[in-house]
């Protein structure tokens, strides 16, 4: 008999008591996987932009274009490799509910600049020619059932009218974290309706893309470039992906913000639970722990086994809500808007959080029925009435 | 024979919220090795008192009291939990055997704190085991054995790591008398036989019957002696 059977046969000694603590583990554990799922997904494009890529936007607000006469300049700039740009074009596939970037780009350069985006070489040729095509990401293909010369039609809203555009490439992610749900179209294939309809907004994009060629020279390219365009009508405001992606999630900073901390709340609730069950099954105990100390067992002893106990319970509840978390993240994803969250999986950091969470609360949990057991003596402990 | 234990003008006193409450006043005894001593008296007149500070699970406000030469009051709460494995074995009135676990588990927990191996261990608690008479009882939990049976399982408990003293604190009082003549008799035997010294509690006459000496006590006070 070793002391782990003891501790194993102490946490199943209340079956019913055992299993509602670690039910109530469980699902704290899953609540905080989602809501860790929905700050990482958040974070997500941020982890994808690259160190390489600068974007250029309106210096008042991203919702202001600039001028497309501007790609020569920024592309003279030392340091810059390429330079491509797009333009949010918005509009209703199908119905309102169904959301995913769709953007206007520069045929010719964006998948170069973007080449986490793999599309198959011929797709691309046949896209680069055809000023009506685009290409769309792997997860809109499954989702809407879409394949090669599929037609896609949208409902423009920013850009008024019926817009159709051929399929003529599906791409792939090259890192897990690569935003698989985009539409990408030609940008001049708008902008030559636009000339004709609505003359004033011609000629116009939406942010340009600079691929540098050194990160390191990532403030004295940016400087340059803002610098081309001070005091003209559309003065540039250039900065890293990162730092452009970072702006957008500091938009909604208090709901991220408040996601951070009840996250961390459900680990104070679980804690409590088990605190809770521990306190009372170390207090049910306290005639057995007086029969260990008299025979023997130390200080020491008696906190491993309580400590056990509570790890043990907490460490149970923390698989399961894990092993539970996946499929029901997978459930989420099927049913969250494609596009609203293009990363929506659960990340190793968040297991790992999950993980750290459950041992530490093993441990918390048990602080306070430790240190009465510690305090009782063994006399005192034989005179209890639990 | 020589004194195994030796108590010296030992008081004990406790402190309930601001009040003090002397239990002993000034006890000195001595028990010889292999004696079989009881303790009697009304409740409340320190005998269990005086057994806990023998036993070493609780110390002495004042006075010396010492177990095969050992100072036990001089010892830290480590230093006496160790020596408390290693000298004296114990036997409650509720048996305090641990539910979870089989009559062989129960008495193989002091063996947990030494250095033997699984298989020494096994010996030593199924000869335990044997001694009281359920060698055929080993995988039974403690609901499934009677009183009498989970009381021989505490002895087995407290002989099984051979210590030179048993402590028993009222052995008989939950038990009754066929049972309570078995524990009676299983710890003669195990006074003649195995010449452990016993220190026992008891406010049953007959139980004393089986003592060589029998001390009283009333109001913290040791008052007569009789063999």
């Amino acid at each position: 008999m070793k002391i782990l059977k003891l501790i194993f046969k102490n946490s199943l000694r209340h079956k019913l008591r055992s299993s509602l603590t670690i039910l109530g583990i469980a699902i704290a554990v899953i609540a905080f996987g989602l809501l860790r799922t929905v700050v990482t997904a958040w974070y997500s494009q941020e982890k994808a932009s690259s160190a390489n890529r600068l974007i250029v936007r309106q210096a008042v607000s991203f919702i202001f274009p600039l001028p497309y006469s501007y790609l020569e300049k920024i592309e003279r700039v030392p340091g810059v490799k390429e330079v491509t740009f797009a333009n949010w074009f918005g509009g209703i596939y199908i119905d309102r509910s169904n959301f995913f970037a769709r953007l206007g780009v520069d045929a010719n350069t964006y998948f170069d600049v973007y080449n986490e985006y793999l599309v198959p070489k011929d797709e691309l040729a046949t896209f680069k020619k055809e000023r009506n095509s685009c290409i769309i990401g792997i997860d809109i293909a499954k989702k809407y059932n879409l394949k090669i010369g599929d037609v896609m039609t949208l409902e423009g809203d920013i850009y008024p009218g019926s817009w159709e555009f051929v399929v003529r490439g599906i791409y792939k992610p090259k890192y897990s974290y690569t935003d698989a749900t985009q539409m990408i179209f030609h940008w001049s294939y708008i902008d030559e309706r636009m000339k004709q309809e609505m003359p004033g907004r011609a000629g116009d994009v939406g942010w340009y893309v600079v691929y540098i060629k050194n990160s390191s020279q990532a403030a004295a390219i940016s400087k340059q470039i803002d610098d081309l365009f001070k005091n003209s009508p559309a003065e540039t405001k250039t900065e890293t992906e990162s730092a452009f992606q970072q702006g957008f999630i500091q938009a909604s900073g208090a709901i991220i913000t408040s996601m951070n901390y009840m996250s961390f709340i459900i680990i104070g609730i679980i804690m409590l639970v088990l605190a809770n069950t521990m306190i009372m099954a170390a207090r049910e105990r306290t005639r057995e722990y007086a029969v260990f100390k008299t025979i023997g067992f130390s200080a020491k002893h008696i906190a491993g086994i309580i400590i056990g106990e509570s790890l043990f319970i907490s460490i149970i509840g923390g698989l399961l809500g894990l092993l539970l978390t996946y499929p029901l993240v997978a459930g989420f994803a099927q049913v969250i808007p494609k596009g609203m969250f293009p990363i929506f999986q659960v990340e190793p950091i968040t297991v790992i959080l999950a993980v750290s969470a459950v041992i530490i609360i093993g441990i918390a949990a048990s602080i306070f029925p430790v240190y009465r057991t510690m305090r009782t003596k063994i006399v005192d402990g034989f005179r209890f009435v639990g | 024979m020589a004194d195994i234990i030796q108590v010296k003008n030992v008081y004990k006193s406790y402190w309930r919220d601001s009040f003090e409450t002397s239990v002993l006043h000034n006890i000195s005894l001595d028990v010889k090795e292999g004696e079989f001593l009881a303790l009697m008296g009304p409740s409340g007149s320190g005998k269990t008192t005086l057994l806990n500070l023998i036993s070493g699970i609780d110390k002495p406000t004042k006075g010396e009291i010492y177990v095969n030469s050992t100072d036990i009051s001089k010892l830290g709460e480590s230093a006496l939990a160790k020596w408390r494995s290693n000298n004296i074995g114990f036997v409650f009135q509720f048996y305090n055997l641990i539910p979870v676990l089989t009559a062989f588990e129960n008495v193989e927990l002091p063996l947990l704190l030494t250095k033997l191996t699984k298989a020494e261990r096994r010996q030593h608690v199924e000869m335990a085991l044997n001694i009281v008479g359920l060698g055929d009882r080993i995988e039974y939990y403690p609901k499934q054995l009677s009183g009498g049976q989970e009381q021989r399982v505490a002895i087995a408990r407290a002989i099984v790591t051979d210590p030179i003293i048993l402590v028993a604190d009222e052995p008989t009082g939950d038990l009754d008398k066929n049972s309570a003549d078995e524990i009676l008799t299983l710890m003669d035997r195990l006074n003649k036989e195995f010449n452990k010294t016993i220190v026992m509690v008891t406010h049953d006459p007959n139980a004393a019957a089986k003592a060589h000496t029998i001390k009283h006590l009333e109001k913290g006070d040791l008052i007569r002696e009789t063999a």
